[in-house]
This record gives C-alpha cells, structure tokens and sequence, in this order.
C-alpha cells in the first residue's frame, strides 16, 4: 500500500490532467500534506514537553486541596478534558460552515477528524468527573446540571459519528454531517439551558461548596500549563488525523479507478 | 400557495390510504403506556406521580417510529426531485411535510390521551395539562423529527440514525413539557412554546438545506 500512497502526494500538485473530479478539488489539499507533514514532528515535541511539565505540576509542584486532598489532582485532566469537549465543537461548527459555504473539502476532511477527538475527549471528561466525584461526592453519577449536558455532548458527537457512517459516499456524507453539525450548535445553548433549569428545579442545593475553593498560583499554575497541553495534544493528533484521512481518500479513490475497465483511466502502478 | 395545500392534503391522503397508519401509532402509544404499570407496579398514587413523564416519553418513542416514512418513500420513487425542481421552493415543501406530520402523527396521540389518563389514574385536571402540554410540545418534536429525517432521507440503512441523531435534542421538549404536564407554574409552557416556534420556524430551511446537501 505503500507505492501508490507516494505517488498520489507527489502527483497532487500538479495541474490536475486525467484525474477524476474529486481529486481535481482535493489538489489544495495536496499542499495540506506538505505544509503539515514539516509540523508533526515540532508539535509532538512540544505536546510531550508540555504534558511532562503539566503532569510533573500536577502530581509534585502543587499542594494537595485542605478538604479533597490529592483527589483534587483529577482536575488537572478533567478541566482540560471538559474545556476540549466544547472547543472542539465550536470548532467542528466553523467547518461545517466552510464545507457548506465554500464547498471546501479540507473543511470536510476537518470536522470528519475532530468528531471523534471530540467524543473522546467528552468521554474521558465524564469518565475523570465520575472518578472524582466518588470520593468527593459519594457517588459515581450525579444529575447535576454539568454532568448531564457533558453526557448529552458526548451523545450528539455520537450521533454526528453514526450519521457519518451510514453514508458510503464521503463527499455527501460531509454536506449533510455539516447541516446536522449546525442544528446541533443551534440547539446546545438550549439543551444546556434546560438541563440548568431542570438540575435547579430538581435538585437541592449543588453539592459543590459555595463559592467554591479559591484558586491559588499553586493550583492555576499546572491546570493552565495542562489545559494548553491539551489542547496542543488535540490539534497533533487533529493534523495527523487529516493527514491520514487525505490519504485514505486518496487510496479509496485509486482503487476506486483502478476497479474501474477504462483504458484511459489506468491505475497509477 | 395551492401547492402547499394540496401537499399537504397528498401527504394526508397518501397515509389514510394506506390505512390504518394513524391506528397503529395510537396503539403503540398506549402499549407503551400500558408497559409502564408492568414495569414499576400497579401503585395508583407512584403512577399518578410519573403520569407525566410516562406520557412524555411514550409520545417521544411514538413520534419516533414514523419519522422514516416522511422523505424515504419520496425520495426513493423519485417524487422528491420531482419537488425539487418544481415550482414551490423546497422549504415550503418541508414546511408542508411538518404540518402534514403533525396532524398525522401528534395529533392522533393528543386525541388518545384521555385513555392514558384513565390507565395512569390522572384526574380531569391533570388529563387536561397533559394534553395541552402535549399541543405545545408536539410542534417542536415534529420539526426536529422532519430535520432528522431529511438528513437520512437519502440513506438505504438510516432508519436508526434519525432516531440517535434527534433524541438528545428533543430533551429539552421532554424537560420543559413534563415540567409544564406536572402545573403550577406557567413558565415551563412558555419555554415549550418557544422552543415550538423556533424549532418550526428554523426546519424549513434546514431542512431544505440538508436535502439539497444529501443530493447526488
């Protein structure tokens, strides 16, 4: 698999001559690759010297909390986590209006990578608050405001992904996705503003302190330094999925023309 | 504006037809109703209590199951590009899909009620909030079921997809029309019948635009 995957980045930017009509429209793309591949390998350092850092923070260079003790360490994933849950969203937005408006297939490409990046992250939220939440909490789920409309996040990701699937071909796949993506985005202000006003009707006073624990440099210092980590770790692992799904693309369109009998449309060896 | 009256009465006469479409929905509506004293026990008083949330989710479940028959029958034979490239622009051709749905499918269920008031103990008050809630309500599961709907409608195996794509959506319909079922305060009926109006008046057209995005 490896000979045609060469051929097809080199070929790219070149003038499309002889290619079907969606590699013709994948050829911005083309200098996608070339610009990201030079950008892994720099980011990916960075992400790890930044967990490092973050991770040495959070565990020997911050306090443990007077009432939660060294629970209160969960934070320094959780915040990150939930912060990505609905960056990555916002972000998944902005492409669906860059595939609808501009037809841009790298905006496609982009949101059909962040999709699971963001259930990831929305899970691994859920899954660190539930964590923390036994010891403090006394319990591994609460209906509290923020956990359900998290869970209600992870459940519309899920749903974008299963869309995504039932479609064979990518291209519709990513128009329609896109329109489900924006009722979406229309619609979390509301399911979040009901599920306040549901948990505050339901629910007596939260079992979070009021006013909450005050944050010193001690504790900011590492959940900041994480929360940027994060996000660095989210847009490495965003750029070589892109990459990845650019080039399965590619493969499924080679293969594609070379099942198909033309003479003229011969398969690139 | 003919033709979207006379869609709307296609869309009704083609399911009348059919027969008996509307009866089915009405029964599997109170079966879902009837499962629930089977599932937490026959108490009067715990049923009166979950009486509004028992006839929220069965109307949801209900809704559910005809979302499948709004664009695929139509898209499949072909009538749906036929629409398309007709005179009367696609976004009246979903509202008239919505309103159609509606009276198909909501309205049918509201008309059912008070045999689920009589099965979960309400009284003629809680009947009454009930169904009213149901007919604000209604309006915005209609529309959010019409937009995943045309989302799928191109699709040979997204008859689940819909259903997966909308439920999280809908919840808060199902939040603000138990709150405004169980009464006492006027609030959670202005919030449905907000949620209604937006909901109806967006699905038109993002409606439309995702049945020209799914088009090849």
């Amino acid at each position: 698999m490896t000979a045609p995957l060469r051929d097809a980045r080199s070929a790219a930017p070149r003038p499309a001559t002889g290619f079907l009509g969606w590699l013709d429209r994948i050829g911005h793309p083309g200098r996608f690759l070339g610009w990201s591949g030079r950008l892994v390998l720099p980011l990916t350092v960075l992400t790890l010297l930044g967990l490092g850092l973050g991770l040495w923070l959070a565990f020997f260079g911050s306090p443990a909390d007077y009432q939660m003790g060294d629970t209160v360490r969960i934070m320094y994933v959780h915040v990150p986590s939930a912060w990505l849950s609905q960056f990555v969203y916002g972000g998944m937005a902005v492409a669906a209006l860059g595939t609808l408006v501009w037809r841009h297939p790298l905006a496609d490409v982009a949101a059909r990578t962040s999709a699971p990046l963001g259930a990831a992250f929305t899970a691994l939220a859920l899954y660190t608050g539930s964590l923390w939440g036994r010891p403090t909490w006394g319990t591994f789920w609460e209906w509290d405001g923020r956990m359900t409309s998290t869970l209600l996040m992870l459940f519309i990701y899920l749903g974008l992904i299963a869309l995504w699937r039932a479609f064979d071909d990518p291209l519709r796949a990513g128009r329609v996705v896109a329109v489900a993506t924006l009722i979406g985005a229309l619609n979390i202000p509301i399911v979040k503003f009901s599920v306040d006003w549901w948990s505050s009707l339901h629910q007596p006073a939260s079992v979070f302190v009021a006013g909450g624990p005050r944050m010193p440099g001690s504790i900011l210092a590492p959940l900041l330094v994480m929360t940027l980590s994060f996000t660095l770790l989210f847009v490495v692992l965003q750029i070589s999925g892109m990459r990845s799904e650019i080039l399965a693309r590619r493969a499924d369109g080679m293969a594609r023309r070379a099942a198909r009998p033309e003479p003229d449309a011969q398969a690139t060896p | 504006m003919t033709g979207f009256f006379a869609l709307i009465a296609r869309e009704i006469r083609l399911s009348t037809r059919r027969g008996g479409e509307a009866l089915t929905l009405v029964m599997f509506f109170v079966m879902v109703t009837a499962l629930f004293p089977f599932a937490v026990g026959p108490d009067r008083e715990l049923l009166a209590r979950l009486a509004p949330g028992i006839v929220w989710t069965s109307a949801l479940l209900a809704m559910l199951l005809g979302l499948d028959r709004i664009f695929r029958d139509d898209h499949a034979d072909g009538s749906l590009a036929l629409l398309n490239h007709g005179q009367l622009p696609l976004e009246a051709v979903v509202g008239a899909k919505v309103i159609a749905h509606w009276l198909l499918t909501a309205l049918p269920l509201i008309v059912a009620t008070p045999v689920l008031a009589v099965l979960l103990g309400m009284d003629v008050e809680g009947w009454g909030r009930s169904a009213l809630s149901l007919l604000c309500g209604t309006p915005a599961l209609t529309g959010l079921g019409v937009l995943g709907a045309a989302t799928t409608a191109g699709l040979r195996r997204g008859g689940l997809v819909a259903p997966i794509l909308i439920l999280p959506l809908a919840v808060p319909v199902l939040i603000f029309g138990v709150a405004a079922a169980e009464g006492g305060i006027l609030a959670p009926t202005l919030f449905l019948l907000a949620i209604s109006l937006l909901t109806c008046a967006l699905s038109p057209f993002l409606g439309a635009l995702a049945l020209r995005a799914g088009d090849d």
